[in-house]
């Protein structure tokens, strides 16, 4: 029975998310609610802020992400290698075969890595 | 647990008993059995959220040679019940610019994440939703649904309408991306040395005389012990990785503009994922539900009560250790993930490899 396994992760969802939305109901209709201009600012360390917050922020998280989609697409590639790594290796089965063929995976990826190092991609600050 | 697990046998024979005589699928016995044990563990998780926010102030109190909450009940053990409540009635301030749908919909959905890992937890041999849901893929399972809650800390960060929100929520997506890798490499050790990614058979993996079969006993995953620690501290946003909500840079990061019970969520739901971490820990390295006194417990004390000690032991050190460390510097925070904690996953993962070669 695979796809039945599932079914408690669907309970679990609706469940927490009816638990979370019944809280903020009974929180609207028990707490008070006196908003006025003032109150509805901003916090911006006690000045009246100005500009928008929706704007240009930091390329560089923008980096962070992409390397960061590399190395979790790897991650599942090597899970299901993780699995039958003990199964599959040793001089029984097919020897070093396994660990050779992730070895040469992970190299590609880690010159991919030693490229955004070398070009200070995962410096926080650049230097200009 | 055996009364337990009898009644709970009875109940199930009888609802299905009924479904038959009359003429109910018997899905609807599973369904019934999950929305129970679903029902418990939200109630659990919620009961221990309380109990920890509760700890983590009378430790950091003894640590800083304060008593910290004495004023309600004895010993101050009702004081976050009543901070409960107090949140519960507290008015709920949306910014004028604020985008409404995100702003209330980032708490929830950041609460919803924190609870899906709980599902997969082996807490017992003998737990009943344990019996359904010890899912192939557990561990993956986990540390996927782990990282939907970054989505709804950038739905209350952006969402906000706040500079110091939005600063928040994106070192926050920066940070648990960055130390997501490293765990994951982590994680891939335990796998390879338990032949398997279910939760369940990674703790009857580490069978043995008393604890010695614990996994935290072999040497070659000391390495992917000390990283996943180090990882998961940072994935929970925890001192010394709270750039996200440093209250000295950037006021409270991304829940600067909540209040009341939408803070209440996202406070609970970082409690939670801080409690994953300690179950999770415990099942990848100490045993998970194990008797360290053999098995099966000499004394009959049930699996759940090993789990809950070890994840709380676990939890009281992260407690420790926030107390005890500063925060780190945001370009120190990413420099320690990409250029020193994502190689030492690479090597760990070849040290175990070269090891369960020649073992």
């Amino acid at each position: 029975m695979p796809a039945i396994q599932y079914g408690p992760i669907g309970v679990i969802v609706v469940f927490s998310a009816a638990f979370a939305v019944a809280t903020l109901i009974i929180a609207y209709l028990i707490r008070p609610a006196d908003p006025y201009s003032e109150k509805l600012l901003t916090y911006e360390c006690g000045i009246v802020p100005f500009g928008e917050a929706w704007s240009k922020f930091f390329v560089r998280y923008y980096i962070i992400a992409l390397i960061f989609v590399i190395f979790d697409v790897e991650a599942i590639f090597m899970y299901p290698w993780a699995v039958v790594y003990k199964q599959l290796s040793g001089p029984t089965a097919l020897g070093l075969y396994p660990a050779v063929e992730m070895a040469v995976f992970l190299a590609i990826l880690l010159v991919g890595l030693a490229y955004a190092w070398g070009k200070g991609d995962l410096k926080w600050i650049a230097e200009t | 647990m055996s009364l337990l697990s009898q009644i709970s046998n009875w109940l199930r024979l009888t609802a299905e008993g009924l479904c038959q005589r009359w003429g109910i699928p018997l899905l609807f016995v599973d369904l019934l059995a999950w929305m129970v044990a679903v029902a418990v563990i939200i109630g659990l998780v919620l009961l221990i959220v309380l109990i920890f926010v509760y700890l983590e102030r009378k430790v950091s109190g003894y640590i800083q040679t304060r008593l910290g909450p004495m004023r309600v009940g004895p010993i101050g053990i009702f004081q976050t019940a009543m901070d409960a409540l107090k949140l519960l009635i507290k008015e709920d301030i949306v910014p004028r610019g604020a985008d409404k749908i995100l702003h209330t919909l980032g708490p929830i959905l950041f609460f919803v994440a924190a609870m899906l890992g709980y599902v997969v937890i082996p807490w017992d041999d003998k737990a009943i939703i344990a019996k359904y849901v010890d899912l192939n893929i557990g561990i993956l399972y986990v540390t996927a649904v782990g990282s939907v809650g970054i989505i709804g800390i950038i739905m209350g960060g952006w969402g906000s309408n706040n500079k110091w929100s939005l600063l928040g929520a994106i070192r926050s997506a920066a940070q648990m991306i960055s130390y997501e890798v490293p765990m994951l490499l982590a994680i891939i050790c335990v796998v390879m040395q338990a032949e398997s990614m279910s939760l369940g058979r990674i703790v009857t993996g580490q069978q043995g005389a008393y604890l010695s079969g614990w996994y935290c006993w072999r040497p070659w995953l000391w390495l992917p012990l000390i990283l996943f620690f180090i990882a998961a501290t940072a994935e929970v946003n925890r001192v010394p990785f709270d750039i996200p909500e440093a209250e000295s840079e950037l006021v409270a990061g991304y829940h600067t503009e909540y209040s009341g019970m939408k803070f209440a969520l996202f406070f609970l739901a970082e409690y939670a994922n801080v409690f994953v971490v300690g179950l999770i820990g415990a099942t990848l390295f100490f045993g998970g539900w194990l008797s360290p006194l053999g098995h099966p417990d000499p004394l009959h004390i049930p699996g759940f009560f090993w789990l809950m000690a070890k994840a709380f032991a676990i939890v009281i050190f992260l407690m420790w250790i926030r107390w005890t460390l500063p925060r780190l510097r945001v370009d120190q925070l990413m420099a320690l993930a990409w250029k020193l904690l994502l190689p030492a996953g690479f090597l760990a993962i070849f040290i175990v490899a070269v090891v369960l070669l020649y073992i």
